[in-house]
């Protein structure tokens, strides 16, 4: 097992190192150049020297490369082009923001999702699994911008019972979840964020619990004389590697952030940072976040990996 | 000299799946019974409807299954049984060994862990004395470092260990009736006759009734007592194993032997009979057999044949059955 473990963690290693390739890559996969941001239309030859050498374009790609990486993993990021922050404090914030949503939608989303799936799929065909299937092709095809503008209007709006916008009043910095007149912020974004992925992970257990219900065992398991509580938590833990990867994605795609639905609530996090540095053709900052959250992904199915070869002993021995 | 209860006993057994399309009448009328230590075999080619005749003595069909009769096991009317009477039967008194080790047993539970589930859950002792029990149980079945085992995944193990650990785990209980649906058919021909022959030591140790399907008649000749021979869902030859074998009454036993016993490849012997079983959505008004028997006459397909009783214990259901069965005896008897 420590061995797997091991083995896991070193492959991880020449994807994350790929993953950085790519988005060191990206200053010149942009079409256009990095530079014409910062400087005037009219600058001289001299100052697009000037500044070149500043950002150390002048050097070799791997070279620069060499010099990016050994930046990165200490932190250093560089400087935002659009305002001139260090880009690590931007990502700090914007993905600390989107985590704070992803903290609550993880939860809510999961449990919501696998209880709604695990019910569907040990009823089969019967009316538990018609309307779990139905609210799940609904949460998954709502468009989300969608759904979260009307929450606003009615909850927030019509209602008036939560914030429509942003972080509260004294915005990102002080914004702490444990105080209400803060955490009431959250409660829209959150929800709206947990309906994909509630969809989803409902059809994905449904799937894996039916399917795994089907299999000879469960049958010596109600030859040996078990109740179906005692059949089902086999079922579940047989079921549950399947269900696990998919969770992993979602968690992924979470903390990417939703460009539209950070936008909607005006909410500081990484897919508003994104757009913006899109918008502003801020490649330091685009690379930063892009490698964060890709180093996150790896992490997260890293972890995803571990947690399925502790359940099913199978999965070790690949 | 009173005859004791029966340990299994089957009367008019009729199973049907309904579909929304159509039923299937896997078994049509089937009658036996078992005594305790003694070992009944049930023949019959694929579909035959053996596997549904076992499993609706613990009721492990689904819920499409409507099942009609009367099965006792045990002393309990099966199909009266609810609820946590029903779990007590099954795996306490009654136990059950599946086809295929790989399958049967849960990948993602050690051998341990199943055993001792079973264990606690009818007997209701804590984990260590089930995990003691288990490792003696994996010990009765002859599995090398068994102590090492109890920790395996099923995965870990031979084909042959498997279902040695099915068996265990099937014993942990110490049930009166042990009911195989073809437990070696999916090993080793070696492995077979070494889980075989095990079986039918443990048995008889052990006192234990049992139900074994086969489609082997060789199987069949090695562990039962008695033999009832299944196609198309109704017992069409049964009586003590020996005479079937020596002198079969009815056309298919006939056919099944013919294949086998006479030094033909084993894996022919459907092959023999020509034509193929009918189709249980709809099977033929008469003699279910009829379409492919050399003895067909007139009748045949009129009404489903009646049984005779041509020696004691000894039945076959075939109206060419009393002048036939009169040669037959005669000859061999
Ligand atoms: N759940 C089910 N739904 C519908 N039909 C079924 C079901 N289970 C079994 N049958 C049908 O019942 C009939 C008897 O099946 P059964 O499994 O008892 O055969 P068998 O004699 O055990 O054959 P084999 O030697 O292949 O195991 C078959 O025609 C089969 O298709
Ligand atoms: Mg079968």
């Amino acid at each position: 097992m420590t061995r797997y473990i091991l083995q896991r963690i070193l492959y991880a290693i020449p994807i994350a190192f790929g993953v950085s390739v790519v988005c060191f890559s990206l200053v010149y996969l942009a079409p256009g150049d990095p530079l014409q941001t910062i400087l005037p239309p009219d600058a001289t030859a001299e100052t697009i020297e000037i500044v070149k050498k500043a950002y150390g374009f002048d050097k070799p790609l791997p070279i620069q490369f060499a010099i990016w990486l050994s930046k990165v993993v200490t932190g250093d990021f560089g400087m935002s082009i659009a305002t001139r922050r260090p880009v690590f404090d931007e990502i700090v914030m914007a993905v600390g923001n989107t985590g704070m949503l992803v903290v609550f939608a993880i939860p809510l989303a999961f449990s919501i999702g696998f209880s709604m799936g695990l019910l569907a799929g040990c009823f089969p065909g019967k009316v538990v699994d018609r309307s779990v299937t139905g609210i799940a092709v609904f949460g998954v095809s709502l468009p989300n911008y969608w759904l979260a503008i009307v929450m606003v209007i009615v909850f927030a709006v019509e209602l008036s019972w939560l914030p429509a916008t942003g972080m509260g009043p004294k915005g990102s910095d002080a914004f702490s979840v444990w105080r209400w007149s803060d955490a009431r912020f959250l409660v829209l974004p959150v929800i709206t964020l947990s309906m994909i992925p509630i969809g989803i992970i409902a059809r994905t257990t449904r799937a894996a619990i039916a399917e795994t219900r089907n299999q000879d065992f469960v049958q010596t398991l109600r030859a040996k004389g078990l109740g179906e509580m005692a059949v089902i938590r086999h079922v579940v833990k047989n079921a549950l590697p399947g269900v696990l990867a998919v969770m992993g994605l979602q968690f992924g795609y979470l903390l990417g952030g939703s460009i539209l639905v950070e936008t909607v609530f005006t909410w500081p996090g990484s897919g508003f940072l994104l757009s913006k540095a899109i918008v502003n053709r801020d490649v330091p900052v685009l690379q930063g976040t892009i490698l964060v959250l890709a180093v996150a992904f790896v992490t997260i199915n890293l972890v995803v990996d571990l947690l399925q070869s502790l359940i099913d002993p199978r999965i070790r021995r690949g | 000299m009173t005859t004791p209860e029966p340990l299994a006993e089957v009367r008019d057994l009729h199973v049907r799946f309904v579909g929304r399309e159509n039923t299937v009448h896997a078994v049509n009328g089937v009658s036996f019974t078992v005594n305790p230590g003694k070992v009944l075999c049930i023949l019959g080619e694929s579909g035959s409807g053996k596997s549904v005749t076992l499993r609706a003595l613990m009721r492990l069909l689904p819920v499409q299954a409507k099942i009609e009769g009367t099965v006792r096991a045990a002393g309990r009317d099966v199909l009266a049984l609810r609820g946590k009477a029903l779990r007590d039967l099954r795996g306490g008194e009654v136990s059950m060994i599946f086809q295929e080790p790989m399958t049967a047993l849960d990948p993602v539970y050690t051998i341990g862990q199943q055993i001792g589930e079973t264990v606690r859950r009818h007997t209701g002792c804590d984990r260590a004395k089930a995990w003691a029990r288990a490792l003696e149980l994996l010990e009765l079945v002859r599995i090398p470092s068994a102590e090492r085992r109890l920790d395996a995944y099923p995965h870990e193990l031979s084909g042959g260990l498997r279902q040695r650990a099915m068996i265990a785990m099937a014993l942990s209980c110490d049930p009166r009736l042990l009911l195989a649906d073809e437990p070696t058919t999916a090993l080793d021909a070696t492995v077979q006759i070494q889980v075989l022959i095990l079986l039918r030591k443990i048995q008889r140790e052990l006192g234990m009734g049992m139900i074994f399907v086969t489609h082997d008649l060789g199987v069949a000749a090695e562990i039962a007592d008695t033999v009832a021979v299944m196609y198309a869902g109704r017992i069409v030859e049964s009586g003590p194993v020996g005479r079937i074998l020596a002198a079969p009454l009815h056309p298919y036993t006939a056919g099944l032997l013919a294949s086998t016993v006479h030094g033909q490849p084993r894996d022919r012997d459907i092959d023999a009979i020509p034509g193929s079983p009918p189709d249980m959505r709809r099977l033929p008004r008469g003699c279910a057999f009829a379409p492919r028997c050399s003895r067909r006459r007139e009748g045949c397909l009129a009404t489903v044949p009646p049984e005779h009783y041509p020696e004691p214990g000894r039945m076959a259901a075939c109206i060419a059955i009393e002048k036939h069965a009169e040669d037959t005896l005669l000859v061999h008897g």
